[in-house]
């Protein structure tokens, strides 16, 4: 089958599914998984830059989510001027104090002759560095956080509308992506996956814990929106009348007073239907615009070189490419599309949680996305997005419902069913792992394979 | 017929064969040499027979055996041994621990053999308690010999045994050629250093294109004009 | 004077130094078993937490049941009697992975970053598996003989303000670790069988040409890391408390160790198993009452002088790792450069 059939077939499935979703349970909750599909499948774009086209694996693709989440509460909250004029002078000083370290700590590593006086001469940079900060850093931070602690207690943002934090967020992963890329790329494959994973832990306990920046574990919740609120809608002239016109059929058979109770009704369901279909249009743009420029790099000479890079890293060394500086600008810009994705799906949530991100869901399920979709290419890529959302979304209740069906012979309140309804959420790694494997193992091109182009 | 012998052999890693119906045979206690151009399929030649690369045809024998089917580690147990050109031996380990690995096959008390060896190369007695990847080398060269030769060969088989060595190690390394030959051990070398080589070989085999330009005794080579011109650098 | 000394040194050694010490020991057993594979299989295993936890929890429910059936081991944990019933589960699981799973790719001879991601799917199973078994909660299952002295005794003994309590699962986990650590390096330095895993984690090739069977390798290499995951494991569990998912976040500090002491070198790991355990207490212990015990009054710290709180011990292993990448990529012991 051909790469454009497999996807057409591919998509159409997961269109059935939710439409059957649609019918089946509710429009809001098919609008729902399609969403987190839509996202998801950015997400699962941006890994598959590092990932298909390079053959970069990043185990820390958590910790750019979780950036771009960041972008959304520091661009939409509106700033708390008490924080920032208590603490935020010194927290200026402590980031002064902070380059300043790493100014020394360059100097000391250049300057100093390799060996003992070199490892002396950055340790003693390091700690006066480490000490002059923190006697900024910790008071400021304390004043921060005691500016109405349980409502606010942090900085706040710009106060600008929450979609430039799609943007925002795709700068925050990138620059930490060119950090790790310094540091870790050049090395052996898997020394990056470690890397990338140790920043992803460090990422995570940095926005738990400095409250001062999102207010740490106590969570930002409220955030701006891009699309109206569903109240607003209801309430709105032009909404009832859409509705109404929408269902004059079924509404005109009813008298006066049942007339405005059903609209009423009606229009509250649609007020759902509809935010989500705004989201819904937003991101499949952002996941249009992100796809077109995947497929236009990857056929471009620059996507051309990677595919080289990556199948044979030394005869692409020998022929004078930069192997460590296209892997650096790969992992930049795949890091950066995933940032976007997380500020995305913060604005869906409407909040910011950062004891949510957990390894699993958030790195390892993309990456599943991107092996069963097909590594390297992005349509691929896309449809994995959407196809591993839908079974994630879905193994839970379909486990539950399985687990129901299989133990409904016992009595109700038996030990064993009850432990098998209760287990039966942990059946859904299990089932990630297990397609994760097969599909490694007996196709591992994926559901749309990289096409080969000559 | 040859104690080792490969036939018409023919194969490669890709699409295109490497050999093209190409015949190398060595006896016991005899030295063979292969030489040839760069990419002439010497060492392809050697994993061929060693069983590193499977023929599209021909046949390997071993002591009139058809040993065709069998893995490397099944020749080995066969009594085939092999020196790689490089990474031959285990750098991590003792020199004397690299020559107890060569004799991982053996259950039978191998101390002798070890004795064999020192008596051979009394540089490796020297050095037994050491690192073998600190070794320099010609040393490294001969522990790796003598790691092969602990699995008590009637064929040796080394590839580029003299890479990289003084020409001063390269005379040493010979000799003990010689020593071993002595011993009743069938020796099958590929070599660069060609005019070196085939002074000491009993046979000669001159790969140019996967199969064989000429073949003959070294002497006979070394006096042929025409291997000297378009082989052995005039 | 002299007693303040006294008291300040207890004070280090109570809350640094033996917690250290047994952080340590796990993480050393724990690096060994990922430097074996990185050694022996070259790739960085990120189902080795999983498979710790999973011999882990083979334990407990052993644990549980023995406990039913009214066995103990006195003074000692019965995790101690329950624990080969765990490395036996590790093992079979780990050898039935192998087999069905890591086998294709190493004949195959893929790349390590292909066995890297294949692991990953191995690591979500074993999650799956570990939590739908015994649940995503803390399950605490230390029993027999709780201090081998509490702080009172010793603040008795010594006259001290100051209190050093050891834990009866501390001394276990050290009197354990140096016991299997001593057992494999005597495996490895000694037997026929070590010294073949030896030549074939230092060079495949020449291995095979000097017979040695790489799927007795492998096999030998998978238990004896089962073994020791599960040992690690259930020492940590001891020590701590049982949750699969910290085991999950094991693996940071775990690669850490194996990759500062040298990858393949085992010894190297159980160095870089206490440097990061070290490290990792020390920067996050609060100084403040060890510096009144030594500094005169009007110096006297107001703060905690905490360097990093608890909640960034990551960034330690990561510091670390980030260093010896940068400085010595073969690592302290000199591994394989990768």
């Amino acid at each position: 089958m051909s790469e454009r059939a497999r996807a057409v077939g591919g998509f159409a499935i997961v269109a059935v599914l939710l439409v059957a979703v649609g019918f089946g349970r509710s429009w809001s909750v098919s609008l729902a998984v399609f969403n987190l599909c839509l996202i998801s499948a950015v997400m699962s774009l941006g890994v598959n830059i590092q990932w298909g086209y390079a053959g970069l694996f990043n185990a820390g693709v958590m910790a750019f989510a979780a950036l771009g989440g960041l972008a959304g509460v520091l661009v939409s909250r509106p700033p708390v001027w008490a924080a920032v004029a208590a603490g935020g002078g010194g927290l200026l000083w402590a980031a002064v104090a902070a380059c300043l370290t790493l100014a020394l700590v360059r100097v000391a590593f250049r300057r100093l002759p390799p060996g003992r006086w070199r490892l002396l001469g950055v340790t003693a940079a390091v700690v006066a560095g480490f000490f002059a900060t923190r006697a900024f850093f910790d008071p400021a931070v304390e004043a921060i956080e005691a500016v109405d602690p349980s409502t606010s207690g942090y900085l706040g943002g710009l106060g600008l509308p929450i979609v430039l934090s799609w943007a925002v967020g795709g700068v925050f992963a990138a620059a930490v992506a060119w950090v790790v890329g310094r540091v870790a790329l050049g090395l052996r494959s898997d020394y990056l996956a470690i890397a990338t994973l140790g920043i992803s832990e460090i990422v995570i306990a940095v926005l738990k814990n400095e409250d001062w920046l999102a207010r740490g574990v106590k969570n930002v919740t409220g955030l701006d929106r891009p699309v109206p609120y569903e109240l607003d809608l209801q309430q709105a002239v032009w909404f009832r009348d859409l509705v109404a016109a929408l269902n004059a059929g079924r509404l005109s058979a009813l008298d006066a007073a049942e007339r405005a109770a059903a609209l009423h009704g009606l229009a509250i369901e649609a007020a759902g239907i509809f935010v989500k279909l705004c989201y819904a249009g937003l991101f499949a743009a952002v996941l249009l615009v992100v796809l077109l420029l995947s497929e236009r790099a990857l056929r471009s000479p620059w996507g051309r070189m990677m595919r080289a890079i990556r199948d044979n890293e030394a005869a692409a060394e020998a022929l004078g490419k930069d192997v460590v500086r296209r892997h650096r600008q790969v992992f930049v810009l795949g890091s950066a599309v995933v940032g976007i994705a997380g500020a995305m799906l913060v604005t869906l949530d409407g909040q910011f949680t950062p004891s949510a991100y957990n390894p699993l869901r958030f790195t390892f399920l993309i990456w599943v996305m991107v092996i069963v979709g097909g590594s390297g290419n992005n349509l691929g890529a896309v449809l994995g997005g959407f196809v591993i959302w839908f079974v994630w979304i879905e193994a839970e209740p379909a486990g539950l419902w399985l687990v129901g069906a299989l133990t409904s012979a016992m009595a109700p309140d038996d030990p064993v069913r009850a432990y098998l309804v209760a287990s039966a959420a942990h059946m859904r790694p299990i089932l990630m792992g297990t397609i994760l494997l097969l599909v490694m193992r007996f196709s591992p091109r994926g559901m749309v394979p990289e096409t080969v182009r000559r | 017929m040859s104690y080792l012998a490969g036939e018409d052999m023919r194969g490669g890693y890709g699409a295109a064969d490497i050999l093209r119906g190409c015949a190398i045979a060595v006896d016991r206690g005899e030295i063979a040499v292969i030489v040839g151009p760069n990419g002439a399929g010497k060492s392809t030649a050697m994993r061929a027979l060693f069983g590193m690369l499977r023929l599209r045809r021909g046949r390997v024998l071993l002591d009139g055996r058809d040993i065709g089917r069998l893995t490397p580690r099944e020749r080995v147990r066969a009594g085939m041994a092999f020196v790689p050109q490089t990474d031959n031996v285990f750098t991590t380990m003792t020199v004397q621990e690299n020559l107890e690995m060569g004799a991982f096959l053996r259950r039978d008390d191998i101390s002798e053999s070890m004795e064999e060896i020192f008596g051979l190369f009394p540089v490796l007695r020297e050095k037994r308690r050491q690192q073998a990847g600190t070794l320099s080398g010609g040393q490294r060269q001969q522990a790796a010999i003598g790691r092969a030769l602990m699995t008590r060969p009637s064929v040796l088989m080394l590839d580029e045994p003299t890479a990289g060595v003084s020409p001063i190690v390269m005379d040493e390394l010979f000799d003990r050629l010689l020593e071993i030959r002595r011993m009743g051990i069938a020796i099958l070398m590929v070599e660069q250093n060609a005019r070196r080589a085939l002074a000491i070989a009993d046979r000669g085999f001159v790969l140019v294109n996967g199969g064989n330009r000429f073949t003959d005794t070294g002497h006979a080579l070394l006096a042929n004009p025409e291997v000297g011109r378009a082989f052995l650098g005039g | 004077m002299i007693v303040d000394v006294a008291n300040a040194l207890v004070l280090l050694c109570n809350f640094v130094v033996v917690p250290a010490i047994a952080y340590g020991s796990q993480l050393a057993l724990g690096a060994l078993g990922i430097t074996l594979v990185f050694g022996v299989l070259r790739f960085a295993n990120f189902s080795h937490g999983d498979l710790m936890a999973l011999g882990t929890m083979v334990t407990i429910l052993a644990t549980w049941q023995l406990r039913r059936w009214g066995v103990g081991a006195g003074p000692l944990p019965t995790a101690l009697l329950a624990l080969p019933f765990g490395a036996l589960v590790a093992v079979v699981a780990s050898l039935a992975v192998d087999r069905s799973v890591f086998r294709f790719y190493r004949v195959r001879r893929s790349g390590p970053v292909v066995l890297t991601v294949v692991s990953v799917g191995v690591m979500f199973v074993m999650n799956g598996v570990v939590r739908f078994v015994i649940g995503p909660d803390d399950r605490s299952f230390a029993d027999g003989a709780r201090y081998l002295m509490t702080a009172g005794e010793f603040k008795r003994m010594t006259g001290l303000d100051e209190g050093l309590a050891i834990r009866s699962s501390q001394v276990l986990t050290v009197f354990v670790a140096v016991a299997s650590v001593a057992t494999l390096f005597w495996f490895l330095q000694r037997t026929r069988m070590g010294k073949s895993m030896r030549a074939y984690a230092d060079n495949e090739d020449l291995a095979l040409l000097s017979g040695v069977d790489p799927d007795r390798v492998v096999l030998v290499t998978w238990t004896i890391t089962a073994v020791l995951a599960t040992v690690a494991g259930t020492l940590y569990g001891l020590d701590k408390s049982f949750q699969p998912f910290t085991y999950l976040q094991l693996l940071l500090p775990m690669f850490a160790a194996a990759i500062v002491g040298g990858i393949g070198q085992p010894l190297g790991a159980i160095a870089g198993g206490f440097l990061v355990a070290f490290s990792e207490v020390a920067i996050t212990y609060a100084y403040k009452k060890f510096l009144r015990y030594l500094l005169p009054e009007h110096l006297h710290p107001d703060g905690l002088v905490q360097l990093l709180s608890t909640d960034y011990k990551f960034s330690v292993s990561f510091a670390i790792l980030v260093a010896v990448l940068l400085w010595r990529p073969t690592g302290l012991f000199r591994g394989r450069v990768l």
